[in-house]
């Protein structure tokens, strides 16, 4: 068995019946719907065992110079909890797996969001609006005013009237323009998916056609 | 009692990662790496909780014969197959599980997502109706955009591609940039409410 000319035809096969949506739902899309379902739970699934359990758990546990690392118990302890919110009678255990998760996922964003999110965008636009043409000039002024103009439109603890109103609606105008211009850039890139899937139909699927019916190729 | 055990566990955390963020000294270094360990693990046993709810789900529409319940064994199927050949065969190049990846889930989801260009294209098509001034504006900013990515944009005038750049790099960076900022700050005050007990309805309740 060809296993090159069988993975083409099974993504061809795939492609198509989730294209066949574009017609209406039907039967095909939902066979081929469910089985990405499932096989991408079971992609994670082993994801999470092959890449974070066994390196980050497992070899802790049972170091290779051998030994055995009681720490390593806790999180164990602590992901059985996770699992025994499927039980009713023990989903409450869950809570403690929930409270370590969301205290940790807290902590650590709140640092790294201030740090990268807030202070280093606040750094970057610290910039020079006095140096280099008219026109970089403009596009710096722009770039300020945008940021902070913007901000104040997010600021909801001051009623949006007077000053605060019409700095508001330049923010509002400048957030517009660079909503399009995301939205540009997202609908781009599904086209760029689109025509990836096209190329492979036409130029990975279309010629093996000819080859299994033994038309040369 | 049910949860003051579970604040507790995430203040005591919470305070762990903050203090190893400006503490980096012993113990609380070693603490806050074991703890990002720690959140890792726990955090694949949840992908695990979400694999078996996906099981439980469709047996049980299938079990009540459920709407749409016939295409709930292609999910379970699919499910078992890939999972049994990472188990057996691992995940390296030329396995089985190897090469269900490359020819059926990668193509697949791909094209789910490239599915959303047309869903993308007539949500624009409703949304792009020049209502008012601005909505004109974010017309003009995406479709910019859009002609500036495509060599087409270039040959019905050379300044199109550069007009896209100068949206990107500065009108796009500013409100992008006030949109983190202010996401930062409502992520680092949500964060200390949860840290501090105020925000408790990850547990189930405000009880």
């Amino acid at each position: 068995m060809n296993w090159e000319i069988l993975g083409i035809w099974l993504g061809a096969g795939l492609t198509l019946c989730l294209y066949s949506f574009l017609y209406r739902d039907n039967p095909f899309y939902k066979f081929a719907e469910h089985l990405f379902v499932g096989m991408s739970a079971a992609y994670w699934v082993i994801y999470s065992i092959e890449n974070v359990l066994i390196p980050n758990w497992w070899q802790q546990m049972f170091p290779a110079g051998g030994g055995f690392n009681w720490v390593w118990i806790f999180p164990g302890i602590f992901a059985l909890f996770m699992l025994a919110r499927i039980i009713p009678k023990t989903a409450g255990l869950s809570r403690m797996a929930l409270g370590m998760i969301i205290g940790t996922g807290a902590g650590l964003n709140m640092v790294s969001f201030f740090q990268t999110n807030a202070m280093a965008q606040v750094k970057g636009t610290i910039i020079s609006v006095s140096s280099g043409g008219v026109w970089i000039i403009f596009s710096n002024i722009l770039l300020v005013v945008g940021v902070v103009t913007g901000l104040v439109y997010f600021f909801f603890s001051k009623a949006h009237t007077g000053i605060v109103g019409k700095t508001a609606n330049v923010g509002i105008t400048i957030l517009m323009i660079a909503f399009g211009a995301s939205f540009g850039y997202t609908i781009m890139a599904r086209i760029s998916l689109l025509i990836g899937r096209c190329q492979f139909l036409l130029e990975d699927w279309l010629p093996t056609i000819p080859r299994l019916l033994g038309l040369g190729g | 009692m049910r949860l003051v055990i579970p604040l507790a566990i995430t203040f005591v955390t919470g305070m762990i990662m903050v203090l190893h963020f400006f503490v980096p000294h012993q113990p609380i270094k070693l603490l806050g790496d074991n703890l990002q360990d720690w959140f890792m693990i726990v955090t694949a046993a949840s992908i695990f909780l979400g694999a078996l709810n996906l099981m439980h789900v469709h047996f049980r529409k299938i079990k009540l014969k459920l709407k749409n319940w016939k295409y709930s064994p292609v999910t379970l199927t699919g499910f078992m197959v890939m999972f049994i050949a990472g188990l057996i065969y691992g995940v390296t190049e030329a396995k089985p599980f190897d090469f269900m990846f490359m020819n059926m889930v990668a193509p697949m989801g791909s094209t789910m997502f490239s599915l959303l260009a047309f869903f993308v294209a007539s949500a624009a098509f409703r949304a792009f109706r020049a209502s008012n001034w601005r909505a004109t504006l974010l017309l003009t900013s995406a479709f910019i955009v859009m002609l500036g990515q495509v060599p087409i944009g270039a040959m019905i005038w050379d300044k199109i591609p550069l007009a896209k750049v100068w949206l990107m790099t500065f009108p796009n960076t500013a409100g992008q940039r006030a949109v983190m900022i202010g996401a930062a700050m409502g992520v680092v005050s949500t964060s200390l409410r949860m840290i501090f007990g105020i925000e408790r309805s990850y547990l189930g309740g405000t009880d």
